[in-house]
């Protein structure tokens, strides 16, 4: 019998404050919540794309034979093919690849920071905080490279008939994309990029200034001051989720 | 610089382990994007490759979310309130698609 009296007693105990529920500080709870929050909206961005691109006719026929047209979706590998500084040529997901590689490794960085912070480390957690910093810098950098690439659009452009902003059915050549229409494939298609990357662009933008923030306070000893580095742990914790998005925007946009 | 540590922080030395088994991981999220490059070049289009894309990429989360985030090291409740509905999500992007299809279907 006393035992249950002890026991309803904690049970009181949950709810009077100043304890930890789920064994996680509350602001790596609430982190956690957000995340969640958040993967459900762009779980709504990939159910999206997944159902508008499969009620599209699939282009049918060799990959190399591919010709833009907005009567069918397009083969990513041929339209995401460029590099800078090289203009003109063929380089299949070679740049995206890149961009992957950025992103997985500023994530690694990220993680040997939280590592370093989980020892007390200043200089360790500076270091790969700037480490991370300068990925998450570099990969918007080359979004930023392919939001103009994919904007301003190839040299030929495409041969296309479509409904203008005039309502009229006009036809005409192409170039680059726009909401209303592109030379890649159907609207949809540079709709749903805009929207995907974007977002997750924003996102990033978000994480780096976050880094920022984090970079800043322990270089400076805020957190020494504090007497310990969760403030990373949590930027981490957002800074991985964004990595998480990405490789889903990759495989869907740039695989699928 | 020598009075860096004058707040009675200690700094515990580096786990060399742990240190490589992050390390690991990156080697593991790397090989399989390549895989998956490799995969995209040589293979036909079709479901198959599409499901295979995808398997490949919830391994990828997977590893992310384990070794980088932690997520398994946090209490149960915790883990599975996250997890249960990633996995219902993952039914719907899936479901979803199917109704794209039969979409197509009734349109063209």
């Amino acid at each position: 019998m006393s035992s249950t009296a002890i026991e309803i007693k904690s049970k009181r105990g949950v709810w009077g404050g100043g304890n930890e529920p789920l064994k996680a500080s509350y602001g790596k709870l609430m982190m956690w919540f957000f995340l969640l929050s958040d993967i459900f909206t762009f779980g709504a961005f990939l159910i999206t794309y997944g159902a508008i691109r499969m009620s599209y006719p699939a282009y049918e026929g060799a990959s190399a034979e591919f010709v833009s047209s907005n009567e069918y979706w397009p083969i990513p590998e041929m339209i995401f093919d460029a590099l800078p500084l090289l203009h003109g040529m063929h380089f299949p997901l070679v740049f995206v690849g890149l961009m992957t590689f950025i992103l997985i490794m500023s994530s690694v960085t990220m993680v040997l920071a939280v590592e370093a912070g989980h020892r007390n480390d200043r200089s360790d957690v500076v270091k790969w905080l700037l480490w991370t910093l300068l990925g998450g810098i570099t990969f918007l950098s080359c979004q930023a490279w392919e939001w103009s690439h994919f904007i301003h659009g190839t040299d030929e452009g495409t041969m296309l008939e479509y409904v203008n902003s005039l309502n009229r059915l006009v036809s005409e050549t192409v170039f680059g994309a726009n909401l209303l229409v592109n030379e890649y494939g159907p609207a949809p298609f540079a709709q749903l990029f805009f929207v995907i990357t974007g977002f997750h662009g924003f996102h990033v933008t978000i994480g780096v200034v976050l880094l920022f923030l984090a970079f800043y306070q322990a270089a400076v000893g805020i957190y020494e001051q504090r007497g310990h580095y969760e403030m990373v742990e949590k930027i981490g914790l957002y800074w991985h989720f964004v990595d998480l998005v990405w490789v889903f925007v990759f495989t869907f946009f740039y695989l699928i | 610089m020598a009075h860096d540590h004058n707040n009675g922080l200690e700094v515990i030395p580096k786990d060399p382990a742990k240190i490589k088994k992050i390390w690991m991981t990156a080697l593991i999220l790397l090989l399989i994007t390549a895989f998956e490059f490799v995969l995209a070049f040589t293979m036909d289009r079709g479901v198959l490759l599409y499901a295979l894309f995808i398997i490949l990429t919830i391994v990828k989360a997977y590893y992310i979310m384990m070794e980088f985030m932690h997520l398994g090291e946090e209490a149960k409740p915790l883990f599975y309130s996250i997890i249960v509905p990633i996995i219902f999500l993952i039914w719907l992007v899936i479901a979803l698609m199917k109704e794209g299809a039969e979409i197509f279907q009734m349109r063209w």
